[in-house]
């Protein structure tokens, strides 16, 4: 795999305050790259460095070969952002934002071009209105439109789902794994939904307090056979007594009393729905939930002690 | 660089509170230009009270030439203040809507980016003065008429005759576009350190409401640096309209009396603004988007 970016000893001191503490990491191309860490890990403070809108410190980033500070305008032709909120103009038009960060960007657009660009996040039919009318949801496909307009090969999304409804949670998780998948971009996304950066990310990197805790493929890291499943059945009582009866007496979590939750391996999780039909389970739903997320809490407490 | 500036003279001219500032000043021209149009005798008479004893004036002495005197005298005062909400909002203004950090993020130089914005900045400021100058004089000269300009000074008086007056106008909103300028260029400075437009538009007007009470006030320990503080050189406009007189106490046409004050003064102004858009570049160059 080649790698695209090439952090090595990033630091980053605001006074007394070490926001990021040697940190080291590489992003392969094509890797949708999770970026994890409580609030105040430093996470916005790396991306910000990755963009330059922060001068580290110390230490180096490279990105697609190029020293990122030497040669900044050349890297960030190659860079689409979207850094918390997608904040654009609100007294211009969705078109105007648009064809203005074009610009910006070194690219001019037609009207026709604009508007296809503003298709494919479904801002068509509102090109023309104020951004000010539109909704938190909106301003985020702009964002991200704003973010793509010069077919950038890497693309930064910090926190891209804060204040968005679930509908707007999976469009933009779909998203990315349409660029990912289908344009086969590069992304490097932070998120303190873990469950999303689950489902998204083939590479992880946790840091807490500034420093990295570990980094690695989102398979390796965690534990496959740790998995929680949460059912939901039609009579959960029933299904408590049965499960108590049966050999997955031992995966049950006994504290969980509103809902049977086992914890298991993943791989089991054919059988468990099979083991259910037979003892008349009326099964309503079978989730395997918060993996990422109590590996992630365990690790980050682990190193607060 | 040309595309910068054609975005942020866009971005400028888009808002609707660029346009405040036109309409203030058309309304206050208009405001002066009606109470001299229906009370200018008396205006005339309170202004020219001690000298009528002594002389004889003939002619039209409330004519076009002398409201436009009047009104810049008057408005040349608070002009800053406009100038102040755009130029001080440059920067904090970008960084308050948070679309600093997405512009940053853009293959831009932070050194053109900056420098676009001054000259956005400055080109606002400058069609402003255009603007006052259409109204105020070209207006007041429709609306009034010509003659000569009758103008009362601290000791003396001056009168200049109609065909030496013009260019003077042209050479005083020249120099009043530099001293705007200057004005435009610390709003811009200041204009870094913040993310909200208040305080750098609030810490503009009080640093030149302070160097201006240092600059007028006859004290000899702020005489001292009276000739370093721009706030004593933006007046220096008034000097176009005084004349050298020859042997004979005759005007003498195409002159100026303090010609080497207004060179001074317009050093002095320029000065500041390099060192206002230079200190910005240099503090922007380093500085970490947070906002």
């Amino acid at each position: 795999m080649q790698n695209i970016i090439n952090v090595k000893g990033l630091s980053k001191q605001f006074h007394n305050l070490t926001a990021v503490n040697q940190l080291s990491f590489t992003v392969n191309k094509g890797d949708v790259y999770g970026f994890l860490g409580q609030n105040g890990a430093g996470k916005s403070t790396t991306m910000r460095m990755l963009l330059t809108l922060i001068k580290p410190t110390e230490g180096s980033i490279e990105i697609a070969g190029m020293d990122l500070f030497k040669h900044r305008k050349e890297v960030l032709k190659n860079i689409g952002a979207v850094i918390e909120k997608p904040d654009v103009y609100k007294y211009l038009s969705g078109y105007e934002n648009l064809n203005l960060f074009a610009k910006l960007s070194g690219i001019r657009l037609s009207r026709q071009q604009t508007m296809q660009q503003l298709a494919t996040v479904g801002l068509e039919q509102r090109a023309n209105d104020k951004v000010k009318t539109f909704s938190q949801g909106m301003k985020q496909r702009l964002g991200i439109a704003i973010a793509l307009v010069h077919n950038p090969q890497i693309i930064i999304l910090d926190e891209p789902t804060n204040g968005l409804d679930p509908q707007g949670i999976a469009d933009i998780r779909n998203m990315i794994l349409h660029l990912s998948n289908e344009l086969k971009k590069t992304i490097v996304v932070s998120s303190h939904l873990l469950s999303e950066i689950e489902q998204i990310a083939t590479r992880v990197l946790i840091i807490d307090k500034g420093k990295k805790l570990i980094e690695g493929n989102t398979n390796e890291l965690f534990d496959a056979s740790q998995t929680i499943v949460e059912i939901e059945t039609t009579n959960n009582n029933f299904a408590f007594e049965q499960l108590k009866q049966s050999s997955w007496n031992n995966f049950l979590l006994k504290e969980r009393i509103t809902k049977p939750v086992l914890k298991m391996n993943k791989k089991d999780i054919p059988q468990l729905h099979k083991d259910l039909i037979t003892m008349n389970i009326e099964l309503i739903a079978m989730q395997p939930k918060h993996s990422l997320e109590d590996y992630f809490l365990s690790i980050t407490s682990n190193n607060q002690l | 660089m040309f595309t910068l500036l054609q975005i942020e003279l866009y971005k400028i001219f888009k808002r609707p509170r660029t346009y405040i500032a036109f309409a203030a000043i058309t309304a206050l021209i208009i405001i002066i230009q009606l109470g001299l149009k229906v009370d200018g005798k008396e205006y005339a008479d309170f202004v020219l009270a001690d000298l009528q004893n002594t002389l004889e004036i003939n002619g039209k002495i409330i004519n076009g030439y002398f409201v436009c005197y009047v009104i810049l005298q008057l408005l040349l005062v608070h002009v800053p203040l406009l100038i102040a909400l755009i130029a001080a909002d440059m920067i904090s203004g970008e960084a308050n809507m948070g679309t600093l950090r997405v512009l940053l993020t853009k293959p831009i130089s932070r050194t053109e980016f900056i420098i676009a914005k001054f000259l956005a900045a400055a080109i606002y400021t400058i069609l402003l003065l255009i603007w006052i100058a259409v109204f105020a004089l070209l207006a007041s000269i429709i609306i009034f008429g010509t003659d000569d300009m009758f103008l009362v000074k601290n000791a003396y008086a001056v009168q200049i005759e109609k065909v030496d007056i013009f260019w003077r106008y042209i050479g005083a909103f020249c120099f009043a576009a530099l001293a705007m300028l200057t004005v435009a260029a610390l709003g811009f400075f200041l204009s870094n350190f913040a993310e909200n437009s208040i305080g750098p538009i609030v810490a503009t007007m009080s640093v030149i409401i302070v160097t201006t009470i240092l600059s007028t006030m006859s004290i000899p320990l702020f005489n001292k640096i009276k000739p370093y503080l721009f706030t004593t050189h933006m007046v220096a406009w008034k000097e176009f309209f005084d004349v050298k007189v020859n042997d004979a106490n005759e005007t003498i046409r195409g002159t100026v009396q303090n010609a080497d004050k207004i060179i001074r003064s317009s050093i002095v102004l320029i000065a500041h603004i390099i060192l206002f858009v230079g200190a910005s570049v240099w503090v922007f160059k380093k500085k970490d988007v947070l906002s």
